[in-house]
């Protein structure tokens, strides 16, 4: 399990050795890029240290090199549905927190086909189902006649639900769901309680282990994130980094992909988020993209058209586009998002840039013929 | 920083070495001549093939010469064919007083001594189950090593070029994934013939070196085993300090540059929200 990992550092000691590295470091770390060959994890931390940031060009050059080396001049194109924002959990930067005083909805199975058709038309065939974290309501056997439903819709299906117990997760690929999403939110123990107030989702080190239960479960692909903002993001930063590596170890039948979201607006008054400059931003998604080359940098439209735009195939590789946060949204249009979303262009205006920039964009990339028995 | 994160020790199913350079003790001219090498190379896991020596004996040549206190003694099972070979020594190793620890040969072909990937994850299955800390020789093969670690094995220890040959690095491509994938340590084992090749596998960044004929070979042994020494360690430093740059940095490209869209504003996502 990671957390035996986990458990060897403590969050402000990680915090500590990135901040410990030097210029010198960072040099050291790119001639290793430059010559051909991964970082080491402690090269890792150089890179997303402050004193790398004079080299961010330099860092990008390699990062492009890197990017098109594995990945081509492709990105692979996803949309989320949001099937129910019922939630039991209070996370207070959420808009789904039980305690927000919202509408709540749950989709039934024709608003699944409705949401689905509608998505389907667009060109889509790679979906990201979610859910809040009511257990009751969407429990395994809705998320099952789900699946079904959208099995005759998409290729591929991936969840990024509440965390769950390795035989649940066993029933749901049986179902047909290709890949598991869970964003750790934050990998530091004292803002996570401070943050995550009520509900199961209050148990971090359960949520923690659900990428190693998935993994086991036998996922084809896996994706964690931090969602910047909630903490000190060098703290942060080491953590996803050594969680991603442990994991493309551990699982290594299994994809890895990561996400680096940045807190955005949200239904509640929570103002406490921590500023992360796109620079920043900017440096840490390089510094991933030169640690593990092979994983795909999924980016949602909660990022800016022009971040969204120059980074795209730049470390990016997984982009969604035209996304609702709202269940039903894409049918109906209910208004119960769960967050602000920055860029909402519609697909073809999405689909001009990327070919704009020499990007070939890809609306399938897997086949339901790996998962029949 | 903590002590702990600085200190560079190998650590290998929980027990901690300092020396990287693992020692066979194949082909030495005579015990005395083993015991200055083992001296000088300042080794702390001396492999014994199992087939040669008595362990219950306290008399045997090779054994005299290895302080089992500070070094630890590897049984290897060279000369079994299959699984079920090599699994034998490994017991009666043990049931003989050599420990838990085993280095798994599993070599049907006699000629070149390549190893058998199918009978050696066989065996190392098995020989995990009954609380061995495995420690295989294989090709370099990246897939084998992740179902040997899954299988809960120590180590892997894929060969740099077949056994004896002196050739060096032949399997450069292959290892550096396997290092890169590892979880467990990599020791890379046989093939190698100078000390330069040592240093090169360190510096890929192998996790440890094991070296037996051209030490046990060479006109002075104990003057060779001490190069191998010193080619370990400089190859483990210029590994931890990065002196790989194969070729020199690029400039930036002040014409068209790939960060210049982060200079048009200084955006903060969350002041304003």
């Amino acid at each position: 399990m990671y957390t035996e990992l986990f458990d060897l550092v403590s969050f402000s000691e990680a915090r500590e050795r990135v901040l410990y590295k030097t210029s010198r470091d960072v040099r050291s770390a790119l001639d290793r890029s430059h010559s051909g060959k991964h970082l080491s994890f402690d090269e890792y931390l150089s890179l997303i240290s402050p004193s790398a940031d004079p080299y961010l060009e330099e860092i990008a050059e390699l990062t492009l090199e890197w990017t098109k080396r594995r990945f081509g001049n492709t990105i692979l194109l996803y949309m989320p549905m949001y099937l129910s924002n019922e939630c039991r959990s209070s996370c207070v930067y959420c808009g789904f927190s039980y305690e927000n005083k919202i509408p709540r909805k749950t989709l039934k199975e024709e608003e699944i086909h409705a949401e689905s058709k509608v998505l389907y038309e667009k060109g889509i065939r790679h979906v990201l189902i979610l859910t809040g974290e009511e257990y009751s309501i969407t429990n395994l056997e809705y998320l099952c006649s789900a699946v079904r439903i959208l099995k005759s819709y998409f290729d591929s299906v991936s969840i990024e639900i509440y965390p769950m117990e390795t035989e649940k997760y066993e029933v749901l690929i049986k179902e047909g769901v290709e890949g598991l999403v869970i964003y750790q939110e934050t990998y530091d123990p004292e803002t996570y309680s401070k943050y995550h107030l009520r509900g199961m989702k209050k148990n971090m080190r359960y949520r923690l282990e659900a990428p190693d239960r998935g993994g086991r479960a036998g996922f084809r692909r896996i994706g964690v994130g931090a969602l910047l903002g909630l903490s000190d993001p060098y703290g942060e930063m080491f953590r996803l980094g050594e969680h991603a590596q442990y994991l493309t170890k551990e699982y290594w039948r299994t994809t890895i992909q990561i996400s680096l979201p940045r807190m955005r607006p949200a239904e509640g008054e929570f103002d406490l988020t921590i500023p992360i400059s796109d620079r920043e931003y900017v440096r840490f998604l390089f510094a991933l993209r030169l640690f593990l080359p092979d994983s795909g940098l999924v980016q949602s439209t909660r990022e800016s058209i022009r971040m969204r735009n120059h980074l795209a195939g730049m470390p990016i590789t997984h982009m969604s586009v035209e996304s609702r946060t709202d269940p039903g949204g894409y049918s109906g249009g209910m208004e119960l998002k769960q967050f602000e979303i920055e860029d909402s262009r519609k697909i073809p205006e999405f689909v001009e840039m990327l070919k704009k920039k020499g990007l070939d964009p890809v609306f399938k990339d897997f086949d339901r013929a790996f998962l029949e028995e | 920083m903590s002590s702990q994160i600085q200190q560079d020790d190998l650590i290998i199913a929980g027990r901690r070495f300092h020396s990287r350079l693992f020692l066979g003790t194949g082909k030495f001219s005579s015990g005395s001549a083993l015991k200055e090498a083992i001296h000088t190379s300042s080794t702390e896991v001396v492999t014994v093939a199992l087939r040669r020596v008595d362990l219950d004996s306290k008399e045997d040549d090779i054994l005299t010469q290895i302080d089992r206190k500070s070094i630890l003694l590897l049984p290897n099972t060279s000369g079994a064919r299959n699984a079920e070979e090599a699994i034998r020594l490994a017991r009666l190793s043990r049931e003989l007083g050599g420990g838990d620890w085993v280095k798994l040969e599993v070599t049907p072909d006699p000629v070149y001594l390549l190893p058998d990937p199918i009978e050696t994850l066989k065996a190392a299955e098995i020989l995990v189950k009954e609380g061995f800390h495995v420690l295989p020789y294989i090709n370099a093969d990246p897939i084998l090593c992740k179902h040997l670690e899954e299988a809960g094995c120590a180590t892997v220890m894929p060969l740099g070029s077949p056994i004896g040959t002196n050739q060096g690095i032949k399997t450069l491509a292959n290892l550096e994934i396997i290092i890169e994938q590892s979880k467990v340590p990599v020791v890379v084992d046989a093939g190698l013939g100078l000390p330069s090749h040592a240093a090169q596998a360190m510096e890929l960044g192998a996790d440890a070196v094991l070296v037996n004929t051209a030490i046990a070979i060479a006109k002075d042994p104990a003057q060779v085993a001490y190069a191998f020494k010193l080619a370990t360690e400089a190859g483990r430093i210029s590994y931890l300090h990065s002196v790989t740059s194969a070729r020199p940095s690029k400039k930036a490209s002040a014409s068209s540059p790939l960060t210049g869209f982060l200079e048009e504003e200084t955006r903060n996502v969350h002041g304003a929200v």
